[in-house]
């Protein structure tokens, strides 16, 4: 056996020693990272909370689309890019809405209402009931959203959805906001800007947006709360759920339609 | 009384290899189409946030509610002790796994996510239909495995009726599963309706005797081989009855829905103004997939002519496809209704319209290879299995075959 002078002097044990610390920290470091950064987060949520929304059709405005261009904007729907050579036509059916304004008038009466349509986040959805995997799911707040790491693309949650509410992200991802990491091939829709409250806020990018535009049309708060806002005002005027035939009990309760 | 002798598909000739290589290059061709829809993203289908489900689901369900129709053949002659069924069991649960698979195929690589293939064998949400369909689907391939095994073996052949049961019951299941995933959506207009479950069981009984009877003339003849006239006069007139048995449910589902006012608006879009779904209504499931083979079934004029048989299986395959074409793209395209009372009349998403839907080269191309991977399974497994007797001559008289 030849004497191997060319090989670096190093202590066999201390180098091993060393590398099982750093190997560690690596594993460890990011974790404790995240845990700091998140902060209030870490608590998980509660159902003694319930999230929800009301929204006065009354006030909301016949053109205004403020709560559709903010919540663009917050979940980086607005950085999704158009495929070249797309119709406009295509364009609407593929992209992802998260939010959509909506006038309807009543055949009877001719009636009409501006409002806005978006997941109403019911107690009972059926989005959740169908997912096989799960992924679509709804939290102990009330807030319904999808798994991105679950998510098969299956689709069978859009068509379980009574309100159209889902998209399917039909092409590339090339930007995307870290707040509302998204998928090609993956199922989304409105989270009630779960990032947000999981950051102690209490308010939605289209709800800020609306009371911006001075319209205040949505309410946004905690339904189980006797105290809050939107309690009082579910309690002291008629509301309705969309299809509420279907007793879905939605977390978006509509007033004035 | 003869002995029923069972030989594998032999063919040297190029026929077979021929045939082979053929459906070969489709599903390579539909393996391109789906790598091209899996690395653009759908943008490149025709499907939308309107349309979610296209027409390669068309072409998974029709093949998925085909397969368990197939083995109808099987059941009959081994659970319901039919004697000209029987030499044709093995033949029929091979069929029903080649169709199986060729839909799931397809079902699978129309996914958003494809490669998360194990998370969905792997995380069960056992409240949806879908989970426990994934269930039912590798369960059918065991069953239906273990009893064309238990078919050809004289070991375990005591097992044929028990495995028979079973595998009857599963398929029952199957297609109540496969139903019941439009049966169970409530928003749509279309669906929520609990007799999909039985209308697909009965359609999967038209669809899977008519792939039956075609594949089964096409593999007597590849082969060289001779059917009896008696067998397919038997094979005939059961296809004409599950044939009217799938018009009369078709007209059951309607006649309901166009009881409920509520409905109106969606049974009038699909009998009357629904234009492309409307035609294929009336044209290609009721006409084409209904009638038309009725009459070359039934008419005495085609009574020993096995081109009418053929024709007529053909044409049911084609009604089916519309009917399911129908049920999944024509109940998607009708809008929900959100605002009962209330017309849509701004909405930058469709709401109140009719959603269009036309669909890619790359979603048809799938499709087609979904087919192409049956028929390649069938043709392999007939050729290193003795699923096919060496001849299908009528029984002598007096001798049961």
């Amino acid at each position: 056996m030849s004497n191997r002078d060319d090989q670096p002097d190093m202590n066999r044990r201390a180098f091993l020693g060393q590398t099982a610390l750093a190997a560690g920290a690596a594993t460890v470091a990011p974790g404790v990272l995240l845990a700091v950064a998140n902060g209030e987060a870490d608590e998980g949520v509660t159902s003694d909370v319930r999230w929800g929304m009301l929204i006065d059709t009354n006030k909301c405005a016949d053109g205004c689309t403020a709560c559709v261009e903010a919540c663009d904007k917050e979940n980086g729907i607005d950085l999704i890019q158009r495929p070249q050579g797309q119709s406009d036509e295509m364009w609407n059916a593929q992209r992802p809405q998260w939010i959509r304004k909506l006038k309807v008038r009543d055949t009877q009466t001719g009636a009409v209402s501006n409002l806005p349509m978006m997941c109403q986040h019911c107690e009972h959805p059926p989005c959740v009931d169908v997912c096989p995997t799960g992924a679509s799911f709804k939290r102990a707040d009330g807030i319904v959203m999808v798994d991105r790491h679950t998510c098969i693309g299956c689709r069978y949650c859009m068509m379980a959805c009574p309100y159209k509410a889902r998209s399917f992200i039909h092409q590339d991802v090339v930007r995307q906001r870290t707040n509302a990491p998204r998928g090609k091939g993956c199922v989304e829709s409105c989270n009630l800007c779960a990032h947000r409250i999981d950051a102690g806020q209490e308010s939605t990018a289209c709800q800020e947006a609306c009371s911006a535009e001075g319209h205040k049309a949505i309410l946004f708060g905690d339904l189980k709360d006797p105290q809050s806002e939107i309690a009082q005002a579910l309690k002291a005027h008629e509301s309705r759920q969309i299809r509420g035939d279907l007793e879905l009990n939605t977390g978006v309760r509509y007033s004035n339609i | 009384m003869l002995k029923m002798k069972y030989r594998e598909l032999y063919c040297s000739s190029p026929r077979y290899w021929g045939g082979l290589a053929s459906l070969v290059f489709i599903i390579l061709i539909g393996l391109g189409a789906a790598f091209h829809m899996e690395h653009s993203g759908h943008y490149v289908t025709g499907m939308s946030n309107q349309i979610v489900w296209g027409l390669p689901h068309v072409f998974a369900i029709f093949l998925i509610v085909a397969a368990s129709g197939a083995l109808n053949v099987a059941s009959i002659g081994s659970v319901f002790g039919g004697p000209m069924y029987k030499p044709l069991g093995r033949f029929s649960g091979l069929l029903a796994i080649g169709l199986l698979a060729g839909g799931l195929v397809v079902l699978l690589l129309d996914l958003g996510r494809p490669d998360r293939l194990i998370v969905a064998m792997t995380t069960y949400n056992f409240k949806s239909i879908f989970a426990w369909n994934i269930i039912l689907y590798t369960g059918f391939f065991t069953i239906v495995g273990l009893y064309i095994w238990a078919m050809m073996d004289r070991k375990i052949a005591h097992l044929k009726r028990p495995i028979g049961f079973a595998a009857f019951f599963w398929r029952l299941a199957l297609t109540t599963g496969t139903g019941s995933i439009f049966g169970f959506l409530v928003a749509r207009e279309a669906y929520d309706a609990a007799i999909m479950a039985p209308m697909f069981i009965i359609m999967s009984f038209s669809y899977g005797l008519a792939f039956f009877i075609i594949t089964l003339m096409a593999a007597y003849w590849w082969a060289g081989r001779t059917i009896g006239d008696l067998r397919l006069a038997k094979l005939k007139n059961l296809l004409g009855v599950f044939v009217g048995a799938v018009l009369y449910f078709a007209l059951v589902y309607h006649l309901t829905n166009l009881y409920v006012t509520q409905h109106h608006g969606v049974e009038r879009f699909i009998l009357l103004d629904g234009g492309i779904y409307t035609s294929m209504f009336w044209i290609g499931q009721v006409l084409v997939g209904g009638i038309i083979p009725l009459f070359l079934l039934y008419s005495p004029a085609f009574t020993h002519s096995r081109f009418a048989i053929a024709v007529a299986s053909l044409l049911v395959l084609i009604g089916g496809f519309f009917q399911v074409y129908v049920i999944v793209i024509g109940g998607q395209a009708f809008p929900m209704s959100l605002f009962p009372g209330k017309e849509v009349v701004e909405s930058t998403f469709f709401d109140g319209v009719v959603a269009a839907y036309t669909p890619t080269a790359a979603e048809a191309l799938l499709g087609i290879a979904g087919v192409a991977v049956s028929m390649t399974l069938v043709a392999i497994g007939a050729r290193m299995l003795r699923v096919l007797p060496e001849t299908l001559e009528d029984p002598q008289e007096g001798e049961a075959a």
